[in-house]
């Protein structure tokens, strides 16, 4: 797993609602499909997506085999205060990539 | 036989029977990206940086671009400094041609051709993650530029022999790329639609590859539709043929990382 995209708007007001858009590289490999000499190719899959808004988690999915490469995951949430957010992808050996993204409230 | 089932026959044998005319090239008011043949959601997904997967490649090049490869412990950016102006426009003139080779070369090639004389590394294989990104961060620098083949004496002779090519019936179908592409676009191959087949966009995130390809990549995918034998990675068919096509998109803007279904 390596490189993320978080795009969070520039400017936030208190009390508004914004939107947060995510895009991860991972294969999502299914482990339905065989390899080129019959052998399974193992599932690994990001399982567990979640988003925490200083410290406190307000968004998470659960992501299955049917989801495409590379997931693109948007949300919305109210600004309530400046501060942190904080993205985590766990994939199936429980490796977790994580992003900290700061967001100022004016 | 079901009614879609009938159509596709039905177009099936109407495109052998177009195959009977000359193909004649398409006009340059009528030329159309193959952005202008998708779905507004995937033409929504190339338009937004950050909803573009094709971005994470860009993003893996530009690190890459700083890192120092080879035995010669030099980075691209220790020659040629920040990519946003020495790469600007750069894959608008490509292919072009090499003097080391001989002939001429594409992007890829000529990455390598600067890995291995001037870093001492290896050179990257093909369709490899680290190539493709390299590349996508190079040809990202040109986007919005219109493609602006070289005027260069050498290429013709190999341009020429990318229209044969491109124009020489091939496979078990006996199809032409020219059949599809200059004399069928905005039809349907199936639910497929046919594009002009203009290499605007290359390395692109494909959603059916469900990553970055390059255009040799996507030539293959056409000769196995077209059931004939793609010819191995090296070979000098796909820039003869990349040489003609980015003439017959001579002045079309470039859109990497595109996407396209």
């Amino acid at each position: 797993m390596a490189g993320a995209l978080i795009n969070v708007p520039k400017e936030i007001r208190r009390g508004e609602p914004f939107e947060i858009k995510t895009l991860v590289r991972h294969p999502m490999e299914t482990g339905y499909r065989r390899g080129a000499s019959g052998e399974e190719i193992p599932r690994d899959i990001v399982n567990r997506f979640t988003c925490a808004y200083n410290g406190q988690e307000i968004f998470s999915a659960d992501l299955f085999p049917a989801i495409a490469a590379n997931p693109f995951i948007s949300f919305f949430t109210v600004a309530t205060e400046s501060g942190e957010l904080v993205f985590t992808w766990t994939d199936d050996a429980g490796k977790a990539q994580t992003e900290t993204v700061k967001i100022t409230v004016a | 036989m079901s009614r879609s089932a009938q159509r596709v026959t039905a177009g099936l044998a109407g495109l052998l029977l177009i195959g009977t005319a000359a193909s004649a090239e398409i006009p340059e008011g009528e030329r159309r990206s193959g952005f202008d043949y998708m779905s507004r959601e995937t033409q929504a997904m190339q338009r937004d940086d950050t909803a573009n997967p094709g971005m994470l490649w860009v993003r893996e090049g530009e690190a890459l671009w700083a890192k120092k490869a080879g035995p010669a412990e030099r980075a691209c950016a220790d020659c040629h400094d920040d990519a946003k102006s020495s790469m600007r426009g750069v894959a608008a003139r490509y292919p072009a041609f090499s003097e080391a080779a001989g002939r001429p070369v594409d992007l890829e090639q000529r990455i390598n051709e600067c890995r291995s004389e001037r870093q001492g590394a290896k050179p990257l294989p093909y369709e490899s993650q680290e190539l493709l990104a390299i590349t996508t961060y190079v040809a990202h620098q040109s986007r919005g530029l219109p493609v602006a083949p070289p005027r260069d004496e050498r290429l013709d002779a190999f341009r020429e022999r990318g229209r044969a090519l491109y124009e020489a019936r091939q496979g078990q179908l006996n199809l032409s790329c020219a059949l599809c592409h200059d004399d069928n676009p905005g039809r349907h191959l199936a639910a497929a639609p046919i594009p002009q087949a203009h290499p605007t966009g290359y390395p692109l995130y494909r959603l059916e590859w469900q990553g970055v390809g390059s255009l040799r990549r996507r030539l293959r995918n056409c000769l196995v539709g077209m059931r004939a034998e793609a010819y191995p990675y090296g070979a000098p068919e796909y820039v003869d043929l990349e040489l003609y096509l980015m003439s017959r998109a001579a002045g079309m803007p470039l859109e990497t990382p595109a996407v396209r279904p």
